[in-house]
């Protein structure tokens, strides 16, 4: 019976919405990266986008019964926390010299 | 073959109902002015993308983003967060002129994606369907299999990490 469920959501969904929907949540993510000026929010955003294309990955994986896909969504993820976690380190050493994350204040290779 | 027909149209719904709430909250997240309203968004965000995967057959996929997205890397934003105190006032804000453009260059984003599906051939789920691709004896026979090395190489990528992030954090003695 549950077999039969989730086996039928691949049948019954065509592997174009998945496409549309990881599209649209990638956009939003870019979207995010260019409208926001907290750098922690547009680390959120980064994040979001990475998911998008996670999404794609176990989408066509199981579209094709390979599991070559989703053992890369590990190796994002994995390299996704790597990245957080030094992020958020430069993230919060930044907020203790200069009291902001705003990232017009960090502006100061331009001058 | 009735329990075939029956069960068709409630994957379907589900599919609809967890896109909706995906694409909602992803929006919520860049609309929403306060920090903690935003990764609080983002969390629901991730389940909806974990609902996803249950209905693609990536079970322990699905667990493992639960507790990685929504339990490790989001808990570290919001405490990062929370020891900033960041909120709504202090929330930085630009140009109405720079949200407009940077809105319409997505939006021009998005119209680049879906217009490149428009020439793409049909595709077809493959023929004999394995619905056991995602379960951890299948997975962990390919990660300790074909992807060993690459496997070997990420343990690095993370202790790297680790140590990075404590030599970063770590107060500078010489002050």
């Amino acid at each position: 019976m549950r077999g039969i469920l989730l086996q039928s959501a691949i049948i019954s969904t065509p592997i174009e919405w998945y496409i549309m929907l990881s599209a649209v949540l990638f956009t939003i993510g870019a979207c995010g990266v260019m409208v926001k000026r907290n750098a922690i929010i547009i680390f959120a955003c980064v994040e979001l986008m990475l998911n998008a294309v996670n999404l794609l990955l176990v989408a066509f994986s199981s579209y094709h019964s390979d599991a070559s896909a989703q053992v890369f969504v590990f190796f994002i993820m994995a390299v996704a926390a790597a990245e957080v976690a030094v992020g958020l380190a430069i993230l919060s050493m930044i907020y203790r010299n200069l009291k902001s994350i705003d990232i017009n204040v960090l502006s100061k290779l331009k001058h | 073959m009735s329990t075939l027909l029956l069960n068709i149209p409630v994957t379907q719904y589900m599919f609809y109902f967890l896109s909706f709430v995906a694409i909602l909250c992803g929006m919520m997240v860049v609309i929403s002015k306060n920090p903690i309203h935003s990764i609080l968004y983002l969390i629901l965000t991730f389940f909806s993308i974990a609902g996803h995967y249950l209905l693609l057959n990536a079970q322990f996929l699905a667990v493992v983003h639960i507790i990685v997205y929504a339990g490790a890397i989001m808990v570290l934003f919001l405490y990062v967060i929370m020891m900033m105190n960041l909120n709504e006032k202090d929330e930085p804000n630009k140009k109405v002129f720079l949200k407009i453009a940077a809105v319409g260059s997505a939006g021009l984003l998005l119209l680049t994606l879906v217009g490149s599906l428009k020439g793409a051939e049909k595709m077809v789920a493959a023929a004999p369907l394995n619905t056991n691709v995602g379960l951890i004896k299948n997975l962990g026979q390919t990660l300790f299999g074909e992807f060993l090395f690459p496997f070997e190489i990420s343990s690095i990528l993370l202790l790297a990490a680790m140590v990075g992030a404590i030599m970063i954090g770590k107060k500078d003695p010489v002050k």
